[in-house]
């Protein structure tokens, strides 16, 4: 087990707790308004200080950790769910006009930024997280499409195929039986850098008005609101911020840790 | 004997699928007819993505609930005050013609006016392209600046303290929130060492130097958790190539380590940082228009913001229109630089 | 004078140790083959010399060029000295030299890092080498890229590269492994040549024992980081005094022990038969709207195989042979004849469940050949997807042990994923797999060319012994002359897509009639007959 896999782990460790934990229990109810205990900075009684309505930001971030993980996980799962089976066709039936036409799909969302498909879905269906986990789950879909097509096409050169399909196994049998758990690594590695990368999407869109809305929390709103107030209080922006940042890189020292510990034996072959 | 097996550390999913090992300078004067097929066919498909990309905004805007000429006229409206208002608004034709009307349009610099403003869309979007478009130009030199040299640094250096310290740096860069980063920047240059101005745009009227000067934080915000990706693709594609075979033979020639990573090593692997750039434009423009709420800079981003709350689908529309052309062009250039840089897909397509 | 000199050389990586006291001379103008199977240390002894070595690796003993002690030099002074007194060729041509660099500009760049020549003088220079190494001007212009030309001719490049600045010293590792026989010939001959004219010294490392009797002047046989045995090649033929250099020469020159084919009935339906199949690739393009072109991968084949029997299939790479291996196994459809097994026709779609049983294959790669995620029991019972009889429970069990105490593995085995088997082990599995159905036809398509000699012997002894018991009837589709010549009583020759020449095996080996025949079998290096220099 690599040190980066170590740290990586704790730190996604800690967010997912901080997340869990507040369905039971946060410090202070984070919608209850006190505007006289407004702008603190952090203290005895509220740790990581309050915001402008006086609300405690420790227990908004805890909450918010929530909005952020399902945001990012469901994005996943929408790009998981559709771009590896994707991948998969597309490597079995390479160089065919489906190969082809999912290849070229495939360009054609690269080349609408996730924050333009959000802008897109908010201008016809409005702001809101579902939309937000739409718009990056979509721009999922291509990522997991390609790194699942490029791994099982090289697979598919491999004389354990041929074997398979001497044995009359069709592609689709193939796929799932030989292609897809020699693949499984290289997705979960994608998938943990994908979910990093869907968090600070969504704190961008939360940002900007079109991710999740009052009173549900979310890191990017508190960012939103910390603005006007950032010389005054800028722990109200340096939390939120930093809460991001050590989520993020927990996150992607998981992927790199993971891959380093999983790769030698995902090829397998010489052992 | 196996080959002595450098690390691969392959950050980027986009880069590895684009890849192959190249490098540039061609000696021999291209062969043009070749270079002209696969122009050719990098033009063609270039002409088939903007089309398919209209129809999918087109469509996608189209099934947008709400009539926007109710929505300007507001709810008192009388229903043939609206009619003629869609009427003049070319609201009343069939999709198709409409859909005709308005790409034939833009092929002419006519984006159509909009609903709110009555003005027409292209004045709009043209005095907003220009800032949005140096903002990103200016990022992503910032960012190719910072990341090359730190990227071939990192792999010169492999596995000493000068690569731990910038792959630390980069892992860091990767994880921050370019809007967050661009407050903080603002909370130490620009309102307590008043370096800077906390926002606005002075425009082009008051020199380029005062315009670049108000554009600087910004561009940084945006460049720096860019070159964080673009350092990392660097230094990877580099240790890729430095296990090449090719490597080795340049090193039994007499070229030292270093020889051989800059004469061989890091044209091959601009390749994947080439790709890697083409793609960070696209990812600029639209960082742009987040941190352009930032720092209040009327650009694009405003615009559309402001657009989708008047429901001004018009000009929402040419707004995605003109940021997915920018990326597909960039994508053809970045097409092109590859046939330029490698000799083998001349001739391919 | 001894222009190279290695006395107990040692080498670790780490806490690896890789090298043991390697002691070896080379002399101008002489040959020095290095020669033992893989992991055997001869490649790195090669990197050791030029000391081109990862980092964190230990080197002690002594190493001297022309008297000039190389372990006391800086890197500076070592890469004066590679290129310039020591060039070095590598195994793999098609990688080894930067894909987009123009072969004239490789070339010049040794000239120019190691002399004074202008630009147009080493332009000059380096026309002449590539004259020299045989790619003339009016074909190979230097500004030819790497990927225009084959893999023989790249390695004429690297050799040019190598022999650029005369050096006194040319080290060739594998120089001819990825090249066909033919390649092979002249690539050693221009070696052999361009040693005479320069007068330079070469060590040769190759693990083909008749290239090391063909080349050497002196051999060194390694074995684990160790020299086992060096000597003069007369000498070392004639007498083979270590016990691994009988071993490895006996490996080399195996015969295994085929029982005679059992006479069948030429009246009799043939087990399998191609009847003039053609295989078509289309072409890309060359326009956009120009009609399609097609590259015709084999020719209008004909041939019969009956019960019984052990036929050949030889013929260099690109010949057709694996197109056809493929279209026989149903993956690949034919654009014209037919293919029948047992009488009945391949359909376009693959083959019926039935058909597969019938037949069965083996196939090269030994590491790649398994799901590694898969448990051997998993892995050889493959071939009853989709028999309808399939065994189930304990009479499968039964058949994974059978045919793994077949292959003389145990049954226990079942158990283990195919990471924890040798190379040799693993091509036993492949061949337990394709036993499993009890099938009448087996393919070996190149199933012993990834196998190091002594594994190689066993598989072909293995392989007599199954024919013993069951009898079997196979096609063996091989480059490897020597290995089909006593492996199988009928032999064709494939050449360009057809079939140039079939008959006895026996006949076609010692009187070949089609000149590609001829040609490939004068271009075989062959070991000289050990038994009467023994005595």
């Amino acid at each position: 087990m690599t040190r980066s896999l170590f740290l990586g782990g704790i730190l996604s460790a800690l967010v997912l707790l901080a997340a869990l934990l507040s369905f039971i229990w946060t410090p202070y109810d984070h919608t209850a308004l006190n505007i006289p205990a407004k702008l603190q900075a952090p203290n005895a009684e509220h740790w990581l200080g309050t915001d402008h309505f006086g609300r405690d930001i420790l227990s908004m971030i805890m909450v918010g950790a929530r909005t952020s993980i399902a945001v990012a996980l469901v994005a996943v799962g929408i790009g998981m769910g559709l771009g590896v089976p994707l991948g998969l066709a597309a490597a079995a039936k390479r160089g065919s006009w489906l190969d082809e036409g999912i290849m070229r799909a495939n360009d054609l969302v690269f080349a609408f930024p996730s924050l333009v498909i959000a802008i897109l879905i908010t201008a016809i269906l409005g702001a809101g997280a579902i939309n937000a986990i739409i718009a990056i789950g979509i721009f999922n879909i291509p990522v997991f499409a390609r790194v699942t097509r490029g791994a099982a096409l090289s697979l598919w050169q491999r004389e354990f195929i041929l074997a398979a399909r001497v044995a009359g196994k069709g592609s689709a049998r193939i796929s799932a039986e030989h292609i897809l758990p020699n693949v499984a690594n290289l997705l979960i590695v994608q998938g943990t850098i994908q979910f990093s990368l869907g968090i600070l999407a969504e704190a961008g869109l939360s940002y900007v008005g079109l991710g999740a809305q009052p009173p549900v929390p979310s890191w990017g709103r508190m960012l939103a609101d910390a603005q006007t107030m950032v010389s005054l209080a800028p722990h109200m922006a340096l939390v939120p911020g930093c809460a991001i940042i050590l989520t993020v890189l927990g996150l992607n020292l998981m992927g790199d840790g993971l891959r380093d510990w999983l790769d030698p034996k995902l090829q397998g072959g010489r052992a | 004997m196996p080959p002595i097996q450098l690390e691969i550390g392959n950050f980027s999913a986009f880069a590895r699928d684009r890849w192959r090992p190249l490098w540039t300078r061609a000696r021999r004067p291209p062969n043009l007819p070749l270079m002209g097929r696969y122009f050719a066919k990098r033009l063609l498909s270039l002409i088939v993505s903007l089309v398919v990309a209209s129809w999918v905004i087109f469509f996608v805007i189209e099934i947008a609930p709400g009539d926007p000429a109710s929505f300007m006229l507001g709810i008192n409206a009388q229903p043939d005050t609206i009619a003629a208002l869609r009427s003049e608004l070319g609201l009343d034709e069939g999709k198709v013609t409409r859909y005709i009307n308005w790409f034939t349009g833009m092929l002419q610099g006519d984006f159509g006016t909009s609903y709110t403003y009555r003005t027409p869309v292209a004045q709009m979007v043209a005095d907003r392209l220009w800032v949005s478009l140096p903002l990103a130009i200016y990022a992503l030199t910032l960012s190719t600046l910072i990341a090359l040299p730190a990227g071939i640094y990192a792999a010169a250096r492999r596995g000493k303290s000068g690569d731990i310290a910038v792959m630390g740096a980069t892992q860091l860069g990767v994880a921050v929130p370019n809007f967050w980063f661009a407050m903080m920047l603002v909370l130490v240059f620009a309102i307590n060492l008043r370096w800077f101005s906390a926002g606005g745009f002075v425009g082009w009227e008051a020199g380029p130097l005062a315009a670049l000067h108000s554009l600087t934080l910004p561009a940084i915000a945006l460049a720096l958790p860019q070159a964080a990706i673009l350092a990392r693709v660097m230094r990877s594609a580099l240790l890729d190539i430095l296990g090449e075979d090719f490597i080795r033979t340049a090193r039994a020639k007499g070229l030292s380590q270093r020889q051989a990573l800059w004469r061989h090593g890091l044209r091959n692997a601009l390749i994947p940082v080439l790709t890697i750039i083409g793609l960070q434009f696209s990812f600029l423009l639209a960082g742009a228009i987040i941190i352009e709420q930032v720092f209040y800079l009327p650009g694009l981003g405003r615009l559309v913001f402001q657009a989708i709350s008047a429901r001004d689908l018009i000009v929402v529309e040419s707004v995605v229109m003109l940021l997915v052309f920018a990326v597909i062009m960039v994508n053809f250039l970045v097409d092109l630089t590859y046939a330029l840089v490698d000799p083998r897909l001349r001739g391919r397509g | 004078m001894t222009l190279l000199d290695v006395t107990n050389l040692s080498l670790s990586i780490g806490a690896f140790p890789i090298l043991r006291d390697v002691s070896l001379s080379v002399d101008p103008g002489e040959i020095l083959a290095i020669t033992g199977e893989s992991g055997s240390g001869k490649s790195l002894t090669a990197l050791t010399i030029l000391r081109l070595l990862p980092n964190c690796t230990r080197l002690s003993g002594h190493l001297s060029l022309e008297g000039q002690d190389l372990l006391a030099l800086s890197e500076e002074q070592m890469c004066d000295l590679r290129g310039h007194k020591i060039g070095m060729v590598f195994q793999e041509p098609m990688t080894a030299l930067n894909p987009v660099q123009s072969i004239g500009d490789q070339v010049m760049e040794t000239i120019l890092l190691h002399s004074s020549a202008t630009r147009t003088e080493a332009e000059a220079e380096a026309r002449s080498l590539l004259d020299r190494v045989g790619l003339p001007a009016d074909r190979f212009p230097l500004s030819r890229y790497p990927h225009e030309l084959s893999g023989g001719q790249r390695q004429r490049v690297v050799i040019a590269m190598a022999i650029a600045m005369r050096p006194a010293l040319l080290i060739a590792d594998e120089p001819t492994t990825a090249l066909d026989v033919t390649t092979q010939a002249q690539i050693l001959d221009l070696l052999r040549d361009l040693v005479r004219d320069y007068g330079m010294g070469m060590i040769i490392i190759t693990h083909d024992l008749a290239v090391v009797a063909d080349m050497a002047d002196h051999i060194v046989v390694m074995r684990k980081g160790e020299v086992v045995e060096t000597g003069s090649t007369k000498q070392l033929l004639a007498t083979r005094r270590h016990p691994y250099t009988q071993k490895l020469f006996a490996a080399s020159n195996h015969q295994a022990d085929l029982p005679p084919p059992v006479t069948t009935d030429p009246q009799s339906a043939p087990l399998l038969e191609v009847r003039n199949a053609v295989r078509d690739y289309p072409l890309p393009r060359k326009r956009l709207f120009a009609p399609a072109e097609h590259m015709r991968a084999v020719d209008h084949v004909s041939f019969a195989l009956h019960r019984g029997e052990r036929l050949g299939l030889v013929g260099e790479s690109g010949c057709g042979k694996s197109t056809l291996t493929r279209a026989i196994l149903g993956l690949e459809p034919l654009q014209g004849g037919e293919i029948l097994l047992d009488g009945s026709p391949l359909s376009g779609k693959g083959l019926t469940a039935e058909q597969r049983r019938k037949m069965q294959v083996v196939f090269q790669d030994p590491f790649g050949s398994f799901n590694p995620r898969h448990k051997v029991a998993r892995l050889i019972t493959e071939p009853f997807h989709g028999v309808s009889d399939a065994p189930t429970g304990q009479d499968r069990d039964n058949r994974v042990a059978e045919a793994l105490i077949a292959v003389g593995l145990n049954p226990e085995d079942a158990d283990r994923y195919i990471h924890q088997f040798s190379g040799g082990q693993r091509q036993r599995i492949a061949i337990a797999r394709a036993l499993i159905t009890r099938p009448e036809l087996i393919l070996f398509d190149e199933a012993v060319s990834a196998l190091d000699v002594s594994v190689r012997a066993q598989i072909l002894d293995l392989l007599a012994e199954l024919c013993s018991a069951y009898g079997l009837s196979y096609l063996f589709i091989s480059h490897d002359l020597h290995v089909v010549r006593s492996m199988t009583d009928r032999c064709l020759v494939m050449q360009k897509g057809q079939i140039v020449e079939h008959g006895q095996t026996e006949d076609l080996f010692s009187a070949p009639q089609h000149p590609y025949t001829k040609s490939l079998i004068a271009a075989a290096p062959v070991l000289p007959d050990l038994a009467t220099g023994a005595a």
